[in-house]
């Protein structure tokens, strides 16, 4: 194959783990935007997803498409409950002290690992894709439903957009995100809204988790580099900044699918890694951020 | 009696109490202690970070390691006599500290944990780029031949205990100086009001820079004498986990204690030590400590204490 198909095939590659990024990053970014909470056991949310779409798969019988149409609906919102839970449970009752979040989500973190090693195992276990078409292009085929992925991933984005900026749910979220003691005093129950959000963000990285999984199978530790690369993400966009964490999402995305073809995948990490950190020394507010977080 | 009598007595007899065990604890407790003692070492170390000063770093692998490969690979590839290799495992644990300091001290709070941590992963995946000379996650054993200081031979049992327990000493004397001295008391003031210090006439920068020096200064030491007495050099112990164990031995023992740390990481040795006898389920232990610890007991174990009965305890 010569250059040019190659660097197609890269960029493919690198948009279909941008879109599950863009999904897994945004919710991690809207938990920090509007709780001001670091939620470390976001890649274990993001596992959890994939596990539970293995189980739902596997426990139904019947053509894969609707075992992998009910993992779509059960998974984030089983993920999403126990966010709502933890949530409940657990930072409400820190006050949402932004350490005493980081060290008690570092142990749900712990936790969740565990808990998928001890009943699922540990070993890794793929689901299959709810169709199988491939698209011939002139110099290999690609897999539709990778495009079906970015596809779905697009749909999501915009839905969430949409309810962010244009319905009462996320007018009292921004509201809660600028100054919750006003937004309390107005009679808005931020109580439930950080539940909300808490849940809806790990229903985001679930999600992305049920789509990414016919793709790349399931794993007890296969929370750990989506969260460190969401993390990358939402400090590059700009900490609380949706259009800053998708424009991020893309950029680090394709980058890592074009550099790991071509240079080696720890190499590309290493790099990756300390231009993050040195972002957030000299650019607190990231590079598409207006102001500082 | 005065405080400070009642400090020195509470110490001293805590490492008489160490010193007596190595007379009669059963093997197997022995052995348990060396380790314990060397990480509390670690632990130490991060408390004065985060116990005094108020920097949760989550990136202290990477100081631990600095330590251990400083030790271990000078040994192992440029063939340095044990001696000289330690000094430069202890030292680059504080260099490393401070050229991290450097930048990652320009942010605080959940900044300054995000940039450690990066700083730290990036540190670990570097060891595994270079696979080629530090075997990466599976390591390499330092021979027992090279580990000899002039005689002193740290492979054996009894000598390994008696040397954790020298370094657990002098740690714990410069420790209870240094929480002690002027500098230490400014480190307090800077983590309860950064601003405040400031305007005192105090440099905060600097101030936490020194604590984080000091800090990685300690887990360097820890980093280098866990190569040195217990032979093993490997990248699992540059991971997000081992920077997450100091944390919880500290939480668990009682943050900005000088005792802490050696109660935490005892206590916590064994609960894992006994909850692995139940179930393989480690990492659920640890979990679970973690948030029972900050939902019900966040000032830890001698925190509680101090806050109730102990007011004179460092």
């Amino acid at each position: 194959m010569s250059f040019g198909p190659y660097l197609l095939l890269a960029v493919l590659e690198g948009l279909v783990s941008a879109a599950v990024l863009a999904l897994t990053a945004v919710g991690l970014g809207l938990v920090f935007g509007v709780m001001r909470v670091v939620n470390v056991a976001h890649g274990a949310f993001f596992m959890l997803g994939a596990v539970i779409a293995w189980m739902v798969a596997d426990a139904l019988p019947g053509p894969p498409a609707l075992g992998f149409a009910a993992a779509l609906v059960v998974a984030p919102l089983a993920v999403a409950a126990l966010a709502a839970a933890v949530d409940f449970g657990v930072l409400k009752r820190l006050g949402y002290d932004p350490d005493a979040t980081i060290v008690a989500t570092i142990g749900v973190l712990y936790i969740v690992e565990q808990a998928a090693l001890s009943l699922f195992g540990p070993d890794a276990r793929p689901v299959q894709a709810p169709f199988n078409l491939r698209l011939q292009l002139p110099w290999f085929g690609y897999s539709g439903y990778k495009l079906a992925v970015v596809a779905a991933a697009v749909v999501v984005l915009l839905a969430v957009w949409l309810v962010l900026s244009r319905s009462r749910a996320g007018l009292v979220m921004r509201a809660t995100q600028i100054d919750g003691e006003t937004a309390r005093a107005f009679g808005i129950d931020t109580d439930r809204v950080y539940a909300g959000v808490f849940a809806l963000g790990a229903g985001l990285a679930a999600l992305a988790a049920v789509l990414v999984v016919p793709i790349q199978q399931a794993h007890y530790l296969m929370g750990g580099d989506p969260l460190l690369l969401s993390f990358i993400v939402v400090i590059i966009g700009g900490l609380g900044s949706l259009r800053g964490t998708v424009i991020a999402a893309l950029l680090i995305g394709v980058s890592e699918g074009v550099v790991s073809v071509f240079f080696s995948p720890t190499l590309a990490k290493i790099l990756a890694t300390l231009l993050v950190a040195l972002v957030l020394v000299f650019r607190p507010q990231g590079l598409f951020g207006r102001r500082a977080a | 009696m005065s405080d400070t009598g009642r400090i020195l007595s509470l110490h001293l007899a805590v490492l008489a109490a160490l010193l007596g065990l190595h007379f009669v604890a059963p093997p197997y407790h022995h052995a348990n202690l060396a380790r314990v003692m060397v990480l509390a070492v670690y632990a130490m170390g991060y408390n004065i970070a985060f116990g005094y000063t108020g920097l949760l770093s989550l990136g202290h692998a990477l100081f631990f390691a600095a330590g251990l490969y400083g030790t271990g690979l000078t040994i192992q590839l440029a063939g340095w006599p044990a001696g000289p290799a330690l000094i430069t495992g202890l030292l680059a644990g504080a260099a490393v500290a401070g050229g991290l300091g450097l930048l990652a001290l320009r942010t605080a709070g959940v900044s300054f944990m995000i940039v450690t941590l990066m700083f730290a992963q990036a540190g670990y995946l570097t060891i595994l780029y270079f696979t080629g000379y530090t075997r990466g996650e599976e390591g390499f054993v330092l021979p027992a031949a090279a580990r000899s200081i002039g005689g002193l031979d740290p492979t054996g049992e009894a000598a390994r205990y008696l040397l954790a327990l020298a370094l657990f000493a002098v740690a714990l004397a410069v420790n209870l100086g240094l929480v002690r001295s002027g500098l230490g008391r400014v480190m307090v003031a800077i983590r309860e009001n950064e601003e405040r210090s400031r305007m005192l006439g105090y440099d905060p920068f600097r101030v936490k820079l020194a604590a984080l020096a000091i800090s990685g200064l300690y887990a360097g030491a820890a980093g280098a004498a866990w190569g040195w007495l217990f032979g093993y050099v490997g990248a699992g112990f540059a991971t997000i986990q081992y920077s997450i164990l100091p944390l919880l031995y500290v939480l668990l023992g009682g943050a900005g204690t000088v005792l802490g740390p050696f109660l935490g990481a005892l206590a916590m040795f064994y609960l894992i030590d006994i909850a692995s006898g139940l179930t393989d389920a480690y990492l659920m232990v640890v979990g679970v400590a973690l948030v029972v610890l900050v939902l019900f007991a966040p000032k830890g174990i001698l925190g509680s204490l101090r806050e109730r009965w102990l007011r004179w305890l460092p």
